[in-house]
């Protein structure tokens, strides 16, 4: 009786447990406690949430450990973490704490700008950004078991995330109504790996958990995202830089499980406070738009 | 044969695509109205705060409660915990079956293994013994069970991961990400007895 730790399926599968869940950015073991208690899957543990970065300027990097290990403590589901894209190294400081997934984020500072991380060397799985098919195909080539939309963090605004996601189901149905000797074609045209094409002509899906992240700040953006075919969502900005974060917690978890009943949707969207502000992505300098990192 | 899955968080649709291999209809259920004319229920995994939460906020707990009482249910991983009396923390659980059990038994997720089992009741009487694979995510582990709990399966050293109390069912690993249909054509014969009991009681 041989048991195996690290393999491809438990990888993936950990982000088969977060479905129809919300994962939610966190800076300290209160807000962790606080998510939790909202019925948050998991929460992503760092310094500052991406509205704040983008306020505060300079470089963005890995996390102090000191602030992860206090959240890993304070709360009982899965703590993941962020990364730079192509950090390596901050990699393994994160897979050494004994996080439960890292983030190759581009909301961080990247510290390569050709290469992203080989994550098939890693036993703590990670998930990446991605804009379109290509990009997905290509993180989950390098071993990346759970994509998410990258969407445009911090800024309260859905427009991207909802493009990223109607780009790569698309691009899914193209692909699962093509004839296979076009497949090669197409997986050169939009940079994917062949094999990986071909896997997700026969599933219908991505081979992994697909996440909408970048931009979800009310229930209805979650059920948005959740009714164009994700999986479940990551609320960044959207809860902590709200009014009442408790509250707008549990109503964009309940949004989440009860994403096509209208009526439920109606009532948990009443009286949640103040939103958090928001900046219209169409107005941000190209110069400080995130989601083109990585490649 | 109708079985209904919880599907307010966790990997509902993977237990779906099991279960219509075997050729049962599937309900998911998000209300207590989803809970009509099914034949059993599957809880699925994911995390147990936060479906027991979805379930206190949507009157789920006591409806479960209730249709735990005559028909079967079986929880894998976070709906082993939830089908529990005890899991050392104060979170909502539906108190149906006589199990301890303790969250995030093995660790964190790097921790997470897969493993073959010995499940002597998934084999067919007469049939060569054939070892069960299991994948274990995050997994909880059952530390203790009452009198009247059959052991189903254990790891190598001897810790329980699999058992039953009459016609409920509880699985610390997960065998809707596994090929292997065994576990849940066991579910439905628990599913299928209780069908007939019913049946020569109300005759």
């Amino acid at each position: 009786m041989t048991t195996q730790t690290g393999t491809f399926k438990v990888k993936k599968g950990l982000a088969q447990m977060l479905k129809g869940g919300v994962i939610m950015d966190v800076v300290t073991a209160d807000h962790a406690r606080i998510a939790e208690d909202a019925g948050a899957v998991a929460v992503m543990a760092l310094e500052r949430v991406p509205a704040d970065i983008r306020a505060y300027g300079g470089v963005a990097r890995m996390s102090d450990p000191e602030l992860i290990i206090q959240i890993m403590e304070a709360v009982s589901i899965p703590v993941m973490a962020k990364c730079r894209i192509g950090h390596f190294v901050e990699a393994q400081i994160l897979e050494a704490l004994g996080v439960d997934y890292i983030d190759e984020s581009e909301v961080l500072t990247p510290a390569d700008e050709a290469h992203h991380i080989y994550k098939h060397d890693f036993k703590v799985p990670f998930v990446c950004g991605a804009r379109n098919l290509g990009e997905a195909l290509r993180r989950i080539g390098e071993g990346a078991a759970m994509i998410r939309t990258k969407g445009e963090a911090g800024t309260g605004d859905i427009i991207e995330a909802v493009r990223h996601a109607r780009s790569v189901i698309g691009d899914i149905r193209r692909l699962q109504n093509m004839p296979v000797e076009e497949v090669m074609t197409f997986a050169k045209e939009i940079g994917a790996p062949f094999e990986l094409a071909l896997e997700v002509r026969e599933l219908g899906r991505l081979p992994v958990v697909n996440f909408a992240a970048g931009g979800i700040a009310t229930p209805a953006d979650a059920a948005l995202m959740m009714q164009l075919g994700v999986d479940g969502v990551f609320v960044g900005s959207g809860i902590f830089k709200s009014g009442d974060p408790a509250k707008r917690a549990a109503a964009i978890v309940k949004a989440t499980t009860h994403y096509n009943d209208p009526g439920i949707l109606a009532e948990i969207s009443r009286n949640l406070g103040e939103p958090m502000v928001g900046r219209q992505v169409s107005e941000i300098p190209e110069g400080e738009l995130l989601a083109g990192r990585g490649w | 044969m109708k079985i209904g899955v919880l599907a307010l968080q966790g990997d509902f649709i993977e237990h779906e695509s099991m279960l219509r291999r075997l050729g049962v209809e599937t309900q998911e259920v998000r209300l207590p109205e989803h809970l009509q004319n099914l034949d059993g229920l599957i809880i699925p995994g994911g995390e147990s705060t936060t479906i027991g939460k979805l379930a206190t906020d949507f009157n789920l707990i006591e409806p479960l409660r209730d249709f735990g009482r005559e028909k079967a249910i079986w929880g894998t991983c976070a709906g082993a915990i939830f089908l529990s009396r005890d899991a050392r923390r104060s979170q909502p659980l539906l108190s149906l079956m006589d199990i301890r059990v303790e969250r995030n038994a093995f660790g964190r997720q790097v921790d997470s293994f897969e493993a073959d089992l010995d499940v002597p009741r998934l084999n067919a009487p007469g049939s060569e013994s054939r070892l069960y694979h299991a994948v274990f995510i995050r997994a909880p582990l059952i530390e203790e069970v009452g009198p009247q709990v059959e052991v189903l399966a254990r790891l190598q050293d001897g810790r329980i991961v699999a058992a039953r109390q009459g016609h409920l069912l509880a699985t610390s690993f997960h065998p809707e990400l596994t090929e292997d249909d065994r576990f849940h054509a066991y579910f439905l014969r628990l599913a299928g007895k209780q069908e007939t009991i019913v049946a020569c009681e109300e005759s």
